[in-house]
């Protein structure tokens, strides 16, 4: 398990080639990026995360430990961004390996719904030289009830 | 103990982090002593359905004790993703 919180960028492609390398007993690993969405029609200038240092890391450890667990998994990663961010940039990356499938997508989903609304992240969008907190959405925290 | 606030909360009150004295035995009683400090905390403090705690870097609720607690961090719901 590898978890990193920073504000750098990071290479999704040498992270996910690295992560997926060697592993002779894992069929399966799963990848996904989050990328800053410009407003349709544009206009975002920026997006800015703020987090909890400190929390951050435990509580991000504690839902990847939890899906490990769950989906026997081999491995799992999760790279999340805090700090400035522009249209295109890349937010954050999960990665999961597992024997098959299904399980290295579910713990993937489900890593992803849980560091949503479990992770202490967040978002401020920047349109016009105004800021907007982003306010989190009740469909995110029912994604937390199928699991 | 120390008390963080993050977000828009961090906005209203204007300040990232304090030290506070307190006889507060729950994080309800914590959030009600601050609440009658000035308007910028009531302000902050409205609404606690639109709020999250944590208490020692984990997630909890407003019933939550406080003895024997470092730190209590208030914020709005997480965005992260």
């Amino acid at each position: 398990m590898r978890i990193v919180v920073q504000d750098a960028p990071f290479d999704f492609g040498a992270e996910a080639a690295g992560f997926a390398a060697g592993r002779h007993d894992m069929g399966a690993v799963v990848t996904f990026t989050g990328i800053v969405r410009d407003r349709p029609g544009g206009g975002l200038q920026a997006m800015e995360i703020e987090h909890y240092p400190g929390m951050t890391q435990k509580a991000l450890e504690q839902i990847t430990v939890e899906a490990i667990d769950r989906w026997s998994l081999g491995d799992a990663l999760v790279i999340h961004r805090f700090g400035r961010l522009e249209p295109g940039e890349q937010i954050m990356m999960v990665a999961t390996a597992a024997p098959h499938r299904k399980d290295a997508f579910e713990a993937a989903e489900y890593l992803m719904d849980y560091l949503k609304s479990r992770a202490p992240f967040w978002k401020k969008e920047y349109c016009a030289e105004t800021g907007t907190w982003v306010a989190a959405k009740d469909e995110d925290e029912a994604a937390l009830t199928r699991w | 103990m120390d008390v963080l606030y993050f977000a828009w909360v961090r906005e209203r009150i204007g300040l990232p982090r304090e030290t506070v004295q307190t006889q507060a035995t729950t994080v309800a009683d914590l959030v009600a002593e601050l609440r009658a400090r000035e308007d910028r905390y009531a302000a902050a403090f409205e609404d606690l359905s639109a709020l999250r705690v944590a208490v020692d870097q984990e997630l909890t609720d407003f019933d939550a004790p406080l003895a024997g607690v470092r730190e209590v961090a208030f914020f709005p719901p997480m965005t992260g993703g």
